[in-house]
């Protein structure tokens, strides 16, 4: 197998136990972007054009509450600002590549790809097949989205609705954040997003995310100057194929 | 027909999103704590999305053994330290939660 093959398939399967909670949001998006009135061509259409869970689930929220359309875009928008943070933090690491493999990629860089994919980086800064295994990654979650929101849509309200699924994607997120915490100044992010979101939970747009994610990173720079470890920053100017 | 074109629209600001750093990257000045404090994105941003589903129920803190999820949250938690295994916290998490609600 060519080392672009196996790291694509290694971008694959990183995803694989992830994607056990993707589904059940995919199938629960689709059940209530329907419910919400959404025709279901564009409640599809909206997996691959948008391709954003959370601002998937905004925009149907606000679509049943009859909001405008100057709305959604604005709040899609700022639901969905983490992903400059995520386009910060990967940058480095895609820098040797072609424009083009840069836009693939940007495409494919949602909250679950990126978890994988930057985690990964970290450990092998220096590992070859970068771009395939983001690939790869991306991919796995792509098709995984489509299919699932695409079996929601499919069937509907239905007994799924029921069970607690939607409880599948926070402890993803739980198992993906957990081994995050490698030192004390990463905890101390970690339990300052955590109680700044409480707080912050009033406002609009989901700011509460951005406000929590800013004021963790502040916690953390800040933690790490009182000498409790540096940080180890990305090689710049590393290959990456 | 507006909708649709929300969509699009939307959908072209989140490519911009997600693209923006990666080809600005060394064409714009970024200050160095900005730069250093990247490395706590992943894990601020997972607890901003993780808490909120844990500790408020319908927009009001919550915190007692009568939220369900908050138990199972902090278990699977708890399994993912101990085993660092994806599938292994889901499981565990969801059985714990149907296992809350059931008793």
């Amino acid at each position: 197998m060519s080392n672009a093959r196996k790291a694509f398939f290694a971008g694959v399967r990183a995803e694989l136990p992830i994607l056990l909670g993707v589904v059940p949001f995919g199938l629960i998006y689709g059940i209530t972007a329907l419910a919400a009135g959404i025709p279901p061509v564009l409640a599809q259409a909206m997996s691959w054009i948008v391709f954003a869970g959370s601002a998937q689930f905004v925009i149907a929220q606000l679509v049943a509450g009859g909001a405008p359309a100057l709305i959604v875009v604005v709040t899609t928008f700022v639901v969905n600002l983490r992903h400059v943070l995520y386009s910060a933090s990967v940058a480095p690491y895609v820098q040797p590549l072609a424009a083009r493999w840069k836009r693939l990629l940007a495409y494919l860089l949602t909250d679950e790809a990126y978890a994988v994919v930057i985690s990964r980086f970290r450990e092998a800064p220096e590992g070859p097949g970068k771009r395939w295994f983001f690939l790869g990654a991306g991919l796995a979650l792509w098709a995984t989205w489509q299919a699932s929101t695409a079996v929601g849509i499919f069937l509907g309200a239905s007994v799924l609705a029921s069970w607690p699924l939607d409880f599948a994607l926070p402890l993803t997120f739980i198992a993906l954040a957990v081994p995050a915490v490698r030192d004390g100044a990463a905890a101390a992010a970690a339990v300052t997003a955590g109680v700044v979101v409480i707080v912050a939970a009033g406002l609009p747009h989901r700011l509460d995310l951005l406000v929590a994610a800013g004021a963790g990173a502040a916690a953390g720079l800040a933690v790490e100057a009182m000498g409790i470890r540096p940080a180890p920053e990305p090689a710049r100017g590393e290959r990456a194929e | 027909m507006t909708l649709w074109l929300a969509v699009i629209v939307a959908g072209l600001l989140t490519y911009g999103q997600r693209l923006s750093f990666i080809a600005l990257w060394g064409r714009l000045p970024m200050p160095s704590g900005m730069r250093r404090g990247l490395r706590f994105v992943p894990v601020t941003v997972l607890m901003a999305l993780i808490v909120p589903d844990l500790f408020l129920r319908e927009g009001a803190l919550v915190i007692s053994v009568g939220n369900e999820r908050l138990l199972a949250g902090l278990s699977a938690a708890l399994v993912a330290w101990r085993t660092r295994n994806v599938l292994v916290t889901i499981v565990a998490g969801m059985a714990s939660l149907l296992l809350l609600k059931a008793v």
